[in-house]
């Protein structure tokens, strides 16, 4: 490429765009299921999992795509996995410092991103051959992609599980509760999350039906 | 009759392709199977065994449901007057528990048929009849005083997340009615267990009479009072409080007996259901350390849900394995974990509809085996021969 390609190409746009939608890693390419189902009870922790995630894939990013050139590439998992490990770390100790109840409520999560496939298969797909700027918007995109789910779950699950949002009780204020409603157990367990998340999936396919696979 | 007749023929044009009401063909044609003989031919090829459809299959299910069901009603009545320390005639009792299960069985039919309509409009596809057997369990295992927007939120779940989901009747993987069971058990405890909710009024303020108790027996079991347990002439008559349908052994024996007999129901599926509750029974009493596990096996099938579940959900022709092997198979696991989950899980007080939830996705898995081992059986012989 001899010209110079603006900062906010289209091209580089995508990149944020797609996994938003028609590459969403969750409900497309149904990766990070683990965390998704396990932090989304409420949309506080839901909230600080995603910019975690984004803090760690943005940094590990970049990193891993200033380096791709000097990597060997026999022990390239390795040194992706030293890049993330340390910046969950880094994380982590944030947290505990200046969020520690969410940080408690995440328990062993923040140190399962590291295993989380969004982060590495980013890495590998993209990070490894392409250049630091549209790997930051990848990781800006991905990150979002993967958070805008994780919220969207977490609203119904605070919504209908616990009744409120923020820890805000909204459906006592409206006054619901005289009518006999009554807060669902199902939801706050891990399988309505799994359901919940295939909903997602049911309405974004019908909606875009080039996502459905041909049989 | 012939009224109708004309009259379906008269409007039967505009629901058909180019019509008017072409949208709602589906519906159309539901309503004109129901009352009529279907009209279609089949012109090539000769598919036909025998004059089964699935609109009679559905139909002799909901015969066999009724002896429990009437007895459901009048029980319903009887707990409750007993609860209150009256006495009134027969009439009075049964009555009063129509009154209290026809509002259940009215939100069950119009929620389940009503997403069952739209969904057959949306695709395009005939209603299926399916849920007249959903619909008309789903009242009778759920406690008589559940709020009726709880039951149709919960007939919603299972219609649409147990069954449209997975491309409708015959292709769903659990049993519709159970997954609206598990549905409210996980949801709403508070109004599936306990002492309070399984008598009608007690719930909304009755003053049960003195040493009445609303319990359930499998929740005195449970509880450790053995002491407690009615009766097992009086679990097998079914006068005890629980879910609306399942408290009488006897009845459901009864709707047992015509399923088999008209063939409808898998008498294997029923008879390895029950053998491996009572062998589970066994076991427990060989290394019994509390009074529970002391139960007599025999006991455990007149218990909770155990004749009804293993009777019309286990059976299940859509969701039970389908091979002859893996029915034995099936059945027979079904009953062994529900008495297993029952007695050892303090947690669940019934473990018929979880036992039941399980084998239900383990059957294809069971019946890949059988069919594999009979194919290396068969291959086998092949090769003998050949020699």
């Amino acid at each position: 490429m001899s010209e110079k390609e603006p900062l906010f190409s289209s091209k580089n746009l995508r990149l944020i765009t797609d996994p938003l939608n028609t590459n969403n890693p969750i409900t497309v390419q149904v990766l990070g299921i683990c965390s998704a189902l396990a932090i989304t009870v409420k949309l506080e922790p839901a909230i600080v999992m995603t910019l975690s995630v984004m803090a760690v894939l943005v940094v590990a990013n970049v990193v891993i795509s200033l380096l791709r050139k000097s990597i060997p590439p026999r022990i390239r998992i390795i040194v992706q996995l030293v890049v993330i490990a340390s910046m969950v770390i880094l994380v982590d100790q944030v947290l505990k410092a200046f969020a520690y109840d969410v940080s408690k409520q995440l328990s062993v999560f923040v140190g399962l991103i590291i295993t989380n496939c969004i982060i590495m298969g980013r890495l590998e797909a993209f990070a490894m051959a392409n250049k630091p700027w549209p790997s930051f918007l990848d990781a800006i995109g991905n990150a979002s992609g993967y958070g805008l789910i994780l919220i969207i779950v977490a609203f119904f699950r605070e919504l209908l599980g616990s009744g409120t949002l923020f820890g805000y009780p909204v459906l006592e204020k409206i006054g619901l509760y005289k009518t006999g409603y009554e807060n669902n157990g199902l939801m706050i367990l891990p399988p309505m999350a799994l359901i919940t998340i295939g909903i997602i999936i049911w309405v974004q396919r019908s909606k875009n039906r080039e996502l459905i696979e041909e049989k | 009759m012939k009224a109708l007749r004309n009259f379906l023929d008269k409007i039967k044009p505009s629901f058909e392709k180019g019509g008017r009401f072409e949208m709602f063909h589906s519906t159309f044609e539901a309503f004109e199977t129901l009352m009529f003989v279907p009209d279609k031919v089949t012109t090539q090829g000769s598919h036909i065994r025998d004059a089964m459809d699935m609109k009679r299959a559905m139909i002799i299910v909901v015969f066999a449901l009724v002896p429990a069901t009437l007895f459901g009603i009048w029980n319903i009545g009887y707990q409750h007057f007993l609860a209150a320390g009256e006495e009134p005639g027969f009439w009075s009792t049964f009555l009063f528990g129509l009154w209290k299960y026809l509002p259940l069985l009215v939100v069950s039919y119009v929620v389940g048929l009503g997403i069952e309509f739209m969904f057959a409009q949306l695709r395009g596809h005939e209603v299926n009849e399916g849920f007249l057997v959903t619909g008309f369990l789903i009242p009778l295992i759920v406690p008589v005083d559940i709020p009726l927007w709880m039951l149709a939120l919960a007939v919603a779940f299972a219609v649409i997340i147990g069954k449209e989901v997975f491309g409708g009747t015959g292709m769903n993987i659990l049993n519709p009615a159970l997954t609206a069971r598990a549905f409210l058990f996980f949801s709403y405890p508070a109004w599936m267990s306990g002492d309070q909710v399984w008598v009608a009024g007690l719930k909304h303020g009755l003053q049960a009479v003195d040493g009445f108790s609303g319990a359930t027996p499998l929740a005195e079991a449970a509880a450790g009072k053995i002491e407690h347990l009615p009766s097992a002439m009086q679990m097998f008559l079914g006068t005890i409080p629980g879910s609306v349908g399942e408290t009488s052994t006897l009845a459901i024996l009864l709707g047992a007996l015509f399923l088999i007999y008209t063939g409808i129901g898998s008498w294997k599926i029923m008879v390895s259901a029950f053998a491996g509750g009572l062998v589970m029974g066994l076991i427990l009493n060989l290394f019994a350390v509390n009074p529970y596990m002391e139960v007599p096996a025999w006991e455990h099938l007149l218990l909770g849900g155990f004749a009804f579940g293993m009777v019309f959900m286990a059976t299940d022709p859509v969701t039970a394995a389908q091979t002859e092997t893996g029915k034995w198979i099936y059945g027979f696991l079904a009953g062994l974990l529900a008495i297993l989950i029952r007695v050892l899980n303090p947690a669940y007080p019934e473990g018929v509809m979880l036992a039941i939830l399980l084998m239900n996705v383990f059957a294809p898995l069971i019946d890949h085996y059988v069919i594999e081992a009979n194919i290396k059986r068969r291959l086998k012989r092949a090769k003998v021969t050949a020699q």
